[in-house]
């Protein structure tokens, strides 16, 4: 126990004395924590709106002030020519065109019936198929208007069904990205710090040789790495709870679960990243191998984790491939446990399945290092 | 320049004797693309959700049957009374619940109006409000179907085209965002190691000591991985078009002469980040905390830039991966020429040149 105890001492003295590293560990993530939440929205909205108005008609004009109405679109310009407004969109500068024909309240009058052309830039598909949505809404309220003031009162006898829907955001109801992305973001800062940090520390020593100097001393193997991993343990833990102090007073985001849940299961979680971490730490030579396996480890986890893009909209072998992923779970658990105070039996089995995984990094973690070169 | 061959030749001989890096050098841009390709996509379908039926008569059977029939939802459960809803919720595996209200049938043959409530699981608002979207396309069509003796009036009908994506594949959109955090990723990190590698073991002093010039030293460092990412840059480019058939509409020629100017200004804030670093750890915790996530969320990769805070914009114009997204976006998707990215190519430069003047004038000749 003494021997740990001064491990863990060398190990804290280390880090604090490393000037250039402490903002990273310390100021960088909860930094990007408070920007990069900010950026993280799916939220359509500026859409960047430009009209060809070929009719000049007070029903086309009405038309277009029902879009400079809405809040989406941003009604930029105002082209004479298809040719400008193509152009427009290949420089980036537009990324909606509305275009009304000529005739189009003639039409509308004789025919009861016409035509718009819309185009829009699809290359974010996602985004181009909620603008599209929104152009729909827009013009299906003026049909509905239209109806009402130009319909004689012969039209008006049959009494249409209609089948109301109420939507009911439950756990969010203004729909605020943030309550979603900030904890996924906290996750992944937790995961990235220690996960690096773990990753490059033993890789270190062998490196510039102090290693060495360890190996033949009477430290056993386990204590040797209690006292390696549990530093980085502390400083995960720290960061989780200033993460959510941020969490909290900045962006508001309810708390409704119990905290002791979601620091017990994090207290695990991290035991897997150090565990993968000193693993990696054991399998390479020099920090810049350790690195880069980290690296190419983290960027799959992370885009495989369900935090940016759903996992059900993946392909069945994908989703069997996240189930090997620890991000997914600790994503899961904070997310079900902070907005929808989802409890212990509720996240049982991604508690059960990080438990299982914890075991198995840090055994052959503490199996992989030898203390023979 | 036979001493620089011989000092490249040296940092080749590095990178090619250590297997693991390279196996992962060469191993990432591929398995990131295959990953976007086939498996991540923000595209919403298959969705698990419940149903709560106060009425289970005719009418509902035939909606229920109607959603349960499209691709975008999958009827996992059906619930039996209102309370129990949280706790489907709390589990996670549902992410709505359609709430039929009681006699149906009966309301919408009287009253000619009945509802629905879409309960959703709105910790995903993005979920949340496209499930509410597709349940209500399904019931207005169901509608249009009910009404179909009455014609409707006065009609408006949009007709959309898609233009660069006709099949909205997602896939279009994250290629460019792939190869722009690799080869910057690759580029900063590596060459920061590198440079930082030979200060900590003390063989910087070494190279400084030789008749090389210090510049000849940093070249000389920088020179293989431009190569190398070039070879990542041409992995990707071929990998899109021939698995994922993206089209290249503009020049190929343009944007390989674009995608070597985005590869120096990411070498050249490679090698800023090693002049203000001391150690390997220094230098890759910031130019992987520094530049990954920024990276990812502030480049428009993922999300839209145009929906940001106004400051974020702001700030996402300094991201240089920002401006090489638009130009390889615009050349091989919208098929332009330079006269059209000019300006994006500029503000590039402009920002090499800005690190490389920097990283110059931080750069020490002596060691402390």
């Amino acid at each position: 126990m003494k021997t740990i105890g001064y491990i863990i001492q060398k190990e804290f003295k280390q880090i604090f004395r490393n000037k250039g590293m402490l903002p990273i560990i310390f100021i960088l993530p909860l930094l990007q924590l408070i920007i990069l939440s900010n950026a993280a929205t799916f939220e359509i909205k500026n859409i960047k709106f430009a009209y060809i108005n070929n009719d000049h008609s007070s029903n086309s004009r009405a038309l277009l002030d029902a879009f400079e109405a809405s809040t989406y679109f941003n009604v930029l310009n105002n082209y004479s020519s298809e040719n400008q407004a193509s152009e427009a969109m290949l420089n980036g500068k537009v990324d909606v065109i509305l275009e009304i024909p000529s005739h189009f309240e003639r039409d509308l009058q004789k025919e009861k019936y016409a035509k718009l052309g819309i185009t829009i830039n699809a290359i974010d598909g996602a985004a181009a198929g909620v603008e599209s949505v929104y152009v729909n809404q827009i013009v299906q309220r003026f049909n509905k208007n239209i109806k009402v003031d130009l319909m004689q009162f012969s039209d008006a006898q049959v009494q249409p069904i209609t089948i109301e829907t109420i939507p009911l955001f439950w756990y969010n109801q203004t729909l605020n990205y943030k309550t979603f992305m900030v904890p996924g973001i906290l996750v992944l800062l937790v995961t990235m710090i220690t996960l690096f940090l773990s990753g490059m520390n033993i890789v270190r020593e062998k490196e510039i040789g102090t290693l060495e100097q360890i190996n033949v001393t009477p430290i056993k193997k386990s204590q040797f790495v209690i006292g390696k991993l549990f530093p980085f343990w502390i400083i995960g833990l720290g960061l989780l709870t200033v993460g959510l102090i941020i969490a909290k007073l900045i962006f508001n985001v309810p708390m409704i679960g119990s905290l002791a849940l979601m620091y017990f299961y994090t207290s695990i979680y991290i035991l897997v990243v150090l565990g993968i971490g000193l693993f990696i730490s054991n399998f390479t030579e020099t920090q810049q191998q350790a690195m880069f396996i980290a690296w190419f480890f983290t960027v799959i986890f992370i885009l495989m984790s369900g935090l940016f893009t759903p996992i059900e909209s993946m392909p069945k072998w994908a989703q069997t491939i996240t189930e090997f992923n620890p991000i997914k779970y600790f994503v899961e658990v904070m997310r079900m446990v902070m907005l929808k105070g989802s409890g212990f039996m509720d996240i049982l089995p991604q508690l059960s399945k990080t438990l299982l995984y914890a075991v198995i990094m840090n055994g052959l973690a503490v199996w992989s290092y030898k203390k023979i070169n | 320049m036979k001493r620089f061959i011989g000092f490249v030749k040296k940092e080749f001989y590095h990178i090619f004797r250590d297997r693991r890096s390279l196996f992962i050098l060469f191993g990432m841009p591929i398995a990131q693309i295959l990953l976007f390709g086939f498996a991540i996509t923000n595209e919403i379908n298959n969705v698990d959700i419940a149903i709560l039926d106060h009425s289970k008569d005719a009418t509902t059977k035939e909606i229920i049957n109607k959603i349960s029939a499209s691709k975008y939802f999958s009827i996992k459960q059906m619930v039996e009374r209102e309370s129990d809803i949280a706790s489907v919720f709390q589990k996670g595996h549902v992410k709505a619940v359609l709430n039929f209200e009681k006699d149906f049938s009966k309301n919408l043959i009287k009253d000619h109006k009945a509802t629905i409530q879409i309960i959703t699981d709105a910790t995903d608002p993005n979920t949340a409000n496209t499930i509410s979207n597709f349940v209500n396309a399904i019931l207005q069509q169901y509608q249009k179907q009910l009404n179909k003796d009455i014609t409707i009036v006065y009609q408006i009908v949009p007709e959309t085209r898609m233009v660069y994506n006709p099949e909205l594949k997602s896939v279009y959109m994250f290629v460019p965002g792939v190869m722009t955090i690799i080869l910057m990723l690759v580029s900063a990190m590596m060459t920061s190691i590198s440079i930082t590698r030979e200060k900590e073991l003390g063989t910087m002093e070494i190279l400084l000591v030789s008749p090389l010039k210090p510049f000849q030293v940093i070249i000389g460092k920088v020179f293989p991985y431009i190569f190398l990412s070039i070879i990542n840059a041409v992995v990707i480019v071929v990998l899109s078009i021939f698995i994922f058939k993206m089209p290249v509409q503009g020049s190929l020629f343009l944007l390989a002469l674009e995608s070597i100017l985005f590869i120096i200004s990411a070498l050249a804030l490679g090698i800023l980040i090693s002049t203000i670093s001391a150690t390997q750890q220094t230098a890759m915790m910031i130019s992987l905390m520094g530049l990954m996530l920024p990276v990812i969320l502030l480049s428009g990769f993922i999300f839209p830039i145009s929906s940001m805070p106004i400051p974020l914009q702001v700030i996402s114009n300094i991201i240089p991966a920002k401006w090489f997204i638009i130009i390889i976006k615009g050349i091989m998707l919208k098929g332009v020429g330079i006269q059209f990215i000019w300006k994006e190519t500029l503000i590039l430069l402009g920002m090499t040149i800005f690190f490389i003047g920097l990283s110059v004038k931080k750069y020490k000749i002596r060691l402390e």
